[in-house]
């Protein structure tokens, strides 16, 4: 039973509220890809225990997807932003840094 | 045997008695008691039978942690089993029965388990599922089912008359417990201006402290409690529960409370169960302690209690468990027993101290009183068959050899005391080991955390491992402060002070005596309720089961309601010795909410009955109703199946309604097809991602069928799109589909194509439409009057147009899922009703026949069309169904395009549609195989198809289906064996049925009666 602000509509919203969306941050490939490339955006994850980007969308409530920052491990929350970022924004990762300084985007 | 005192019970009104029922026998008691204590009181000490060898079994705890005293509650639709009779509440009337005994609680058949233990050992169930099948269906199966199960589970026809409710709560503080060390924290944390909720589970505040004769700010610490409870209640920002658990703490703060609000006043006005939804920024266990038994030869037997137990039903109900009572203990806790006994002028044969030395001020104390304490020794033997007779004395460090007999009918056990670390660990707490208390408590350095990756649980007190009174009210000071600070807040008054008899350090002893024997270790006890020994723990460890978990499950140690109450500690300490490991590596199960049993009723609340799910209606569903609609759920909605006339069977009702609406005029209430709109100046380019045709050409005021693909090319919705203007689509889907796909587009408008420029709206709900089909279908729309041509020419087939028909503003498609000339019409909802009634009244003189869906979907099996989720299963590609004619050749990429292309994909071996025709014109069982020669790898037949829709075509007069099939299409007229659920003669093969490959298309393949 997450707790999760809706950059959007700035509320706190219960996991009750939102639909869960997997990965964040994923390339799509289409028409024209490699077989690898292709698989790779459609099923392979990494599935981490640590620092993980995902996606959530406030279904309950203003219905905007947005984007998410979350230790799979400890359940703290880093940062909630746009959905309309192709990578982690700056801001989210000095964010990460702040709680984990070791931690790099790989 | 156990009685009732004279005098004394600071709990029971003695001057009122309540009566209840036993199995059948009437006894009495007294308001205050709980169901233990009048049971005890009444001198019934067998409650019930243990869940494998069916031994007796008598009360051992006072409170959530008690393993045996489970009962059937109440009676008729009131029954429930397994409830604690140590947390149930008298009450007159109450009608309790024991469990798990057959034929009779005193004299009981499976106690013939007991004697050939050996037949059931650790992980029975798993060598026995080993052995040859039949031998455990015919041999294990029957017995085990007769003998095993705790309770009976209530009579699925009776509803359960009570009713339950949710309370949700947002607030700062929750505090799990109200003994002395949550109320001293609930008070810090009121002066401090928190938000404060304060639970307790029992009926009553304080907790052990005044039982134990602790004292706080110089009152005895029942006087200090009715204080602290008096202040608390003037707090406006503190909020007091009793009879309320914190049943589970999970992640950010989210706390379910589980509150039993009328279980002693069946039938009244209140709630009985209330279950809160809580979410706290922080939370303190102040859940005190549970005593562990001692592992000696016989500690299973009724009439062995735990320690303070014994002292509890002394102190709080004038109840005596035994006459004489033999103490048994490691630790000087137990001494405070033996003092309270003493006091009532109850015999206290002797104190069984398992430690070489002991010289604490309670055992002093003791020693002052004339009450026998031998240091060193241990219990070899309890004597008894259905109570205790007399316990055998033996030196604690050797084999057990005897040394004395001891005459008692109660003995009163302390292996020391385990923190209740419960909440703590639900969501992901870790625990250190306290080598001096032998327990495992919180390590402060590994806390659940929160959102903020701060801790958000703290355990204060007993909970913390300041089980001595003297330190408790110190570690809850101090643990309190912190929460305070984490609000940035504090306040200046002092954490009242605690004093108690000191305690010398306790001895963990593990097994009594030290050096038992196998036959010893096969009657010492660690979970009373599960029946798991001593020797099953070792058995598991020699069999190598070296992780806890593992062994855990397959010894069923610590299952069911004890989850690690009772038997954890014991259990682990056993585990390690025999793995020659220590304590903290070996480490502990995992503890899981609820911290007890709640109900299945306070889980649902009010979601029951009629309010379970909403129910979506359309602005047609009264008349439906009235008219005598069967029905069908459609998701949350509610669609007629049919509409049967008096004494017309279902299935004489749609071939009615095919049959009215083939031949005149058939009306389809088709208001839960899914609309959205989409809009913007990309709406075109976008519609063209979302289906596999081409979708931007579309002129407006044309409709064209198309097919939406999931990203990993699977067909997931179809529906009609028709283009309202150059900037503007409406998408039709599926009745089901509706709020999946809006959801799908808007997924991918906001995460991937966001700089595109449209918007969408699900619709659905703002429009009726009433689907009016058949030949009469133009003649009935004419005479409603309207400003529309409907001509052919001017409104073709896949055209639509916009005007008044009838005096109501509305939408004309010319479209078909029935193979009629069809005109499906759009009105807003609130004139939906209105329009509908029309159409019955003007369509009379045509016959109009309102149909259902499953009219519908005959028809559409008539045309050869598609159904998502009859067709299609979440496997099957367009290309699968035939469909190559609406997948775009010209399109760059569309959602599913670079998935279609895989080998996978574009095998020719995939399963293609055909229809198929039965040759003696039965209808083909659904789901049904076209079989092939051979057998797999399983020995199953091989296959070559199956059945996805199958019809009685009252239009053709037989049986009709659709199917996919290996090379389908290729194969027309040849005939296939499709299997049965029939069961096969004897001797003779499973009987099939023969069908012909044929076209899907059953009916009117030319679209004649559809393009007039």
């Amino acid at each position: 039973m997450l707790t999760l602000t809706c950059p959007y509509c700035g509320i706190a919203a219960c996991e009750t509220e939102l639909a869960p969306g997997g990965e964040a941050h994923l390339k799509r490939f289409g028409p024209g890809s490699s077989d690898d490339d292709f698989e790779g955006y459609l099923f392979l994850r990494p599935n981490v225990k640590g620092v993980h980007f995902e996606r959530w969308r406030h279904a309950m409530g203003c219905g905007k997807w947005f984007l998410a920052a979350r230790c799979t491990a400890t359940l703290e929350v880093f940062g909630t932003y746009s959905a309309q970022t192709p990578e982690p924004t700056a801001e989210i990762i000095a964010a990460i840094r702040a709680k984990r300084p070791d931690w790099s985007l790989t | 045997m156990s009685t009732r005192l004279a005098t004394g019970g600071r709990l029971i009104d003695r001057s009122r008695t309540v009566s209840f029922t036993f199995n059948g026998k009437r006894l009495r008691g007294h308001p205050g008691d709980t169901l233990a204590s009048a049971l005890l009181a009444a001198g019934q000490v067998i409650v019930g039978r243990s869940f494998k060898y069916h031994r007796p079994r008598g009360v051992m705890a006072s409170g959530a942690e008690d393993p045996n005293a489970l009962v059937n509650l109440g009676a008729g639709n009131r029954h429930e089993p397994n409830q604690r009779a140590t947390t149930t509440a008298l009450f007159d009337g109450l009608v309790a029965t024991s469990q798990n005994h057959w034929p009779s609680l005193n004299w009981d058949i499976g106690e013939v388990n007991a004697l050939v233990p050996r037949l059931l050992p650790a992980g029975f169930y798993y060598k026995t599922f080993i052995h040859p099948r039949p031998f455990w269906k015919h041999v294990f199966e029957p017995i085990i089912r007769q003998s095993a199960g705790l309770g009976r589970a209530p009579d699925p026809r009776h509803a359960d008359p009570d009713r339950y409710e949710h309370f949700y709560a947002h607030t700062d503080l929750v505090i799990a417990g109200g003994g002395i060390a949550g109320l001293a924290a609930a008070l810090q944390a009121g002066r401090a201006g928190l938000r404060v909720i304060l639970c307790e589970q029992t009926a009553h505040w304080g907790g052990r402290a005044p039982v134990d004769g602790v004292e706080i700010d110089g009152l005895p610490a029942g006087e200090w409690v009715n204080d602290a409870v008096e202040q608390l209640e003037k707090m406006e920002n503190v909020h007091l529960r009793l009879n309320c658990m914190i049943a589970g703490v999970y992640d950010h703060g989210y706390v379910i409370a589980y509150e039993r609000v009328a279980d002693d006043s069946p039938g009244g006005d209140a709630p009985r169960h209330r279950l809160w939804r809580i979410r706290s920024a922080q939370v303190i266990a102040a859940t005190g302690a549970l005593e562990r038994p001692l592992s000696f030869p016989g500690n299973d037997k009724p009439g062995v209690m735990l320690a303070a137990a014994v002292r509890d039903y002394v102190v709080n109900y004038g109840v005596a468990p035994g006459a004489r009572t033999v103490i048994v203990t490691n630790n000087d806790d137990a001494y405070r027993t033996a003092l309270a006994l003493d006091d009532a002028g109850l015999a206290v044969p002797c104190i069984v101290d398992a430690r070489p030395e002991a010289n604490g001020p309670l055992v002093q104390a003791a020693r002052a009183r004339g009450l026998r304490v031998l240091t060193g020794m241990g219990i070899c033997n309890v004597k008894g068959l259905r109570g205790v007779v007399a316990v055998q004395l033996c030196a604690q460090s050797g084999s057990g050899a005897v040394v004395e007999d001891v005459i008692c009918d109660a003995v009163a056990m302390s292996g020391g005391w385990s923190p209740v670390v419960h909440l703590w660990s639900h969501c992901g707490g870790k625990l250190t080991w306290d080598e001096a208390g032998a327990f495992f408590r919180p390590d402060p350095m590994r806390p659940p955390t929160n959102q903020s990756g701060a801790g958000f649980v703290s355990c204060a007190g007993a909970a913390d491992g300041a089980l001595w009174a003297g330190e408790t009210l110190e570690n809850a000071g101090l643990i309190t402060r912190r929460v305070l600070e984490s609000f940035g807040s504090s306040t200046d008054h002092p954490m009242p002070v605690a004093r108690a008899a000191a305690e010398a350090p306790m001895l963990p002893v593990w097994m009594m005596p030290e050096e038992a024997g196998p036959k010893k270790r096969a009657k010492m006890w660690l979970d009373f309720q599960n029946d798991v020994k001593v020797s099953d723990v070792q058995l598991a460890a020699r069999e190598g089961y070296e992780s806890v978990e593992h062994t855990k499950r397959y010894t069923t140690i610590g299952m069911a309601t004890d989850q690690g109450k009772l038997s954890n500690i014991n259990g682990l300490a056993i585990l390690a010795k025999a793995l020659d490991e220590d304590i903290p590596r070996v480490g502990t199960t995992t503890f899981r909410p609820p911290y007890t049993p709640i109900s299945m009723g306070a889980i649902a609340g009010e979601a029951r009955g009629p309010i379970f799910q909403p129910l979506r209606r359309t602005p047609m569903h009264d008349w439906h109703e009235a008219n005598g609609a069967h029905w069908e759920p459609v998701g949350h909605w509610r669609r007629p199946y049919c509409f049967p006339k008096q004494g017309e069977s279902h299935r004489d009702a749609v071939n009615r309604e095919i049959a009215a609406t083939r031949a005149s005029l058939g009306v389809l209430d088709a208001s839960t097809l899914g609309k959205i709109i989409v809009k913007g100046p990309d709406a075109g380019r976008f519609i063209d991602m979302l289906y596999t045709n081409l979708m931007s050409n579309l002129k407006p005021g044309k409709c064209r069928y198309g097919l939406m693909c999931s990203e990993n090319g699977f067909l997931m919705d179809d529906g009609v799109v028709a283009r309202l203007d150059d900037d503007t689509f409406l998408v039709h889907t599926t009745t089901g589909g509706a709020d999946r796909i809006h959801a799908h587009m808007e997924d991918w408008l906001q995460c991937e194509w966001w700089d595109w420029q449209v918007y969408t709206a699900n619709v659905t709900e703002q429009w009726a439409q009433i689907a009016v089909v058949g030949p009469k279908a133009r003649a009935v729309l004419e005479k409603l009057g309207s400003d529309v041509d409907l001509s052919a020419e001017a409104l073709p087939f896949m055209g639509w147009a916009e005007g008044r028909i009838g005096g109501f503003d509305a939408r004309v498609f010319r479209i078909s899922f029935s193979g009629e000339l069809s005109f499906e019409v759009a009105v807003p909802a609130s004139q939906g009703r209105a329009f509908w009634d029309k159409i019955q009244e003007v369509g009379a003189e045509f016959g109009a026949t309102p149909y259902g869906t499953e009219a519908l979907h005959v028809m559409r099996a008539e045309k050869g069309f598609i159904m998502i989720g009859d067709e299609t299963d979440g496997t099957v590609i367009p290309q699968d169904l035939g469909l190559d004619w609406a997948i775009s050749k010209k399109k760059d990429d569309y959602l599913g395009k670079r998935a279609q292309e895989r080998a996978h994909m574009t095998d020719p071996a995939r399963w293609k549609l055909v229809g198929l025709e039965t040759l003696d014109g039965s209808v083909l069982p659904d789901g049904s195989y076209a079989l092939a020669e051979g057998v797999n790898a399983n020995g199953q037949r091989n296959t070559q198809g199956r059945v996805t829709s199958t019809y009685f075509s009252p239009t053709l007069g037989r049986g009709i289906a659709m199917g996919l099939v290996l090379h389908g299409p290729d194969r027309m007229g040849e005939v296939l064996d499709f299997n049965t659920t029939k069961p096969a003669p004897k001797g003779g093969a499973a009987p099939t049925i023969k069908a012909r490959i044929v076209s899907p298309v059953f009916f009117d393949p030319e679209g004649t009666k559809q393009n007039v």
